[in-house]
């Protein structure tokens, strides 16, 4: 069996992005990337460089992280994507990623900020007790710019521990009534933990 | 740019009968760079991700197949008992998101003298098996690789995936880069000290037009070491490492100069020997 479209024709990609069937008629040579900031217009998945140097254009795709600036949308007809507009729970309240890399000043400009935390979910679900050196390897794929990269090490491994304490799948949207992090909305929280060892804040 | 979506080879191989011309698609981490970089136009596209038959990797007659769409991902988490060597490739390649999509067939559709896969299978004496509307065949990787990114496939035909013989003992892989990750070798270094066959089997990527084999190297330390101990004299280690340089045709790029080449493989040879010996 085999499905082949002409050059000019745009062809119906269906897929399930952040749990909700999304469809667009796209022609072949878009990108992924473009996809979803274009047709479906999550602007929140980043294009740094475009050659899969930067990681900005990071989701996951099936739970793994991937460069969706190296995917054409038509390759992924059928499957399960998440991006960062997935994370945050309905009312707002951060991811426990997202709220790290804000305890932890993890980002500066944020432009690359998309794609660490699409990339510390796929690894944090993969590897729940990292050291120093095993997030470093896990994030190794993105680049910034601006934080020097400290900030980041500190927040996957605040997220680690404040994940391991809550036991929640990284890679699925927050459920604050859920874990530990009811009541802690995006913003309001009080001042950085700065031990990043997983404690709950009261 | 039309692209095709097969489920099976069949299907594969029609589409690329009726547009010898089409470029084969696998995770994508090399060619849609290409296409990015508006180095390549594709005036055809066809997409292996379906391709069934091209997926997992199997066991027969002793001889193990790797189907060509096995991801580095998977060579890291599943594959790592069964082919260590390669398994260690696999985690220096790109990063996490580079090895969840690019393949195994992708790096040997490439053929970088860089490839990173490719010293290993070399070592392995891996054939590539090739499938097109004339038949079936299978190609010694080092008669596969006919220079830096060229191959001696056939515009009607689809690599299917790599054939090796299993064997016992100790392998290792390394690379050196300029950072730890995310970085094309500079040089490469894979061994298998193969205790099945008693012969010491090697591969050095990045140090030549393709990645190639010593195989004067070879056979001394073969000679040298004591099989039943896996020891080996350091003299005799010493000379590996330069018989290997030896071995090499590096050439002086952005990435290094090939003296650098040269003397960095040697040094991957000797400690890569090392890790392999007991001490
Ligand atoms: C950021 C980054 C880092 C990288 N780091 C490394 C690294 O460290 N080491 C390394 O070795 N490589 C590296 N690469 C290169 C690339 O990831 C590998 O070469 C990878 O194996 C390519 O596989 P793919 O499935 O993505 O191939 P694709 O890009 O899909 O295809 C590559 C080529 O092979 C052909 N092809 C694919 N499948 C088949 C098939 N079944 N039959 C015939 N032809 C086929 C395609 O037509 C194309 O010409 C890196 C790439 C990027 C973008
Ligand atoms: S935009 Fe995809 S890796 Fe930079
Ligand atoms: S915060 Fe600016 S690039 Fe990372």
């Amino acid at each position: 069996m085999s499905v082949t479209a002409g050059a000019h024709e745009r062809i119906e990609v269906e897929v399930t992005v952040n749990g909700v069937p999304r469809a667009a008629e796209v022609p072949p040579r878009r990108l992924l990337s473009d996809f979803l900031r274009h047709d479906l217009r999550l602007t929140g998945t980043h294009v740094g460089c475009e050659h899969g140097v930067c990681g900005a254009c990071t989701i996951l795709l099936d739970g793994a992280p991937i460069r969706s600036c190296l995917a054409f949308a038509v390759s992924v007809h059928g499957r399960e994507l998440t991006t960062v507009e997935g994370l945050a729970a309905d009312d707002g309240t951060l991811h426990p990623v997202q709220a790290a890399f804000q305890d932890q000043h993890g980002l500066q400009c944020g432009y690359c900020t998309p794609g660490f935390v699409m990339s510390a979910c796929g690894f944090l679900a993969e590897t729940t007790e990292p050291d120093d050196d095993e997030i470093r390897e896990g994030m190794s794929g993105n680049l910034c710019r601006c934080t020097g990269y400290a900030g980041i090490l500190a927040a996957v491994k605040q997220a680690a521990g404040d994940l391991r304490a809550s036991g929640a799948d990284p890679r699925s949207q927050h459920q604050p009534e859920d874990d530990a992090f009811a009541g802690r909305p995006g913003g309001e929280h009080g001042p950085a933990g700065g031990d990043g060892g997983g404690e709950v804040p009261s | 740019m039309p692209i095709s979506r097969p489920t099976d080879v069949t299907a594969t191989l029609d589409a690329l009968a009726a547009s010898p011309d089409a470029d084969l698609l696998a995770g994508g981490t090399d060619l849609v760079v290409e296409v990015n970089l508006d180095r390549r136009r594709p005036e055809h596209v066809i997409a292996l991700r379906r391709v069934t038959e091209l997926a997992g990797h199997d066991t027969t007659d002793g001889r193990l197949r790797l189907g060509a769409n096995v991801t580095y991902s998977e060579v890291e988490h599943d594959l790592a008992q069964l082919v260590p060597g390669l398994a260690m490739a696999a985690r220096t390649v790109g990063s996490p998101q580079i090895r969840n999509a690019g393949t195994l067939g992708g790096n040997l559709g490439t053929a970088s003298p860089a490839g990173d896969t490719l010293p290993w299978l070399l070592a392995m004496d891996a054939e590539v098996e090739l499938a097109s509307p004339e038949g079936d065949r299978s190609v010694p990787l080092a008669n596969f690789l006919t220079g830096p990114k060229s191959t001696a496939r056939r515009p009607a035909e689809l690599i299917t995936g790599v054939r090796l013989p299993r064997v016992e003992g100790p392998q290792h892989v390394s690379k050196i880069g300029p950072r730890n990750a995310m970085v094309i070798s500079v040089a490469c270094f894979a061994i298998v000290l193969d205790t099945t066959n008693r012969r010491v089997r090697t591969g050095m990527g990045a140090v030549g037009p393709t990645v190639l084999r010593s195989p004067d190297a070879e056979r001394a330390v073969t000679q040298a070491l004591d099989w039943d101990a896996l020891t080996c004299p350091e003299d005799a280690i010493d000379a590996f490492g330069r018989a290997c340089a030896e071995a090499t045709a590096p050439i002086t790029d952005h990435r290094s100069s090939a003296e650098y080449r040269r003397h960095a493989v040697g040094v991957l040879a000797r400690r890569a020997l090392r890790r392999c010996l007991s001490t």
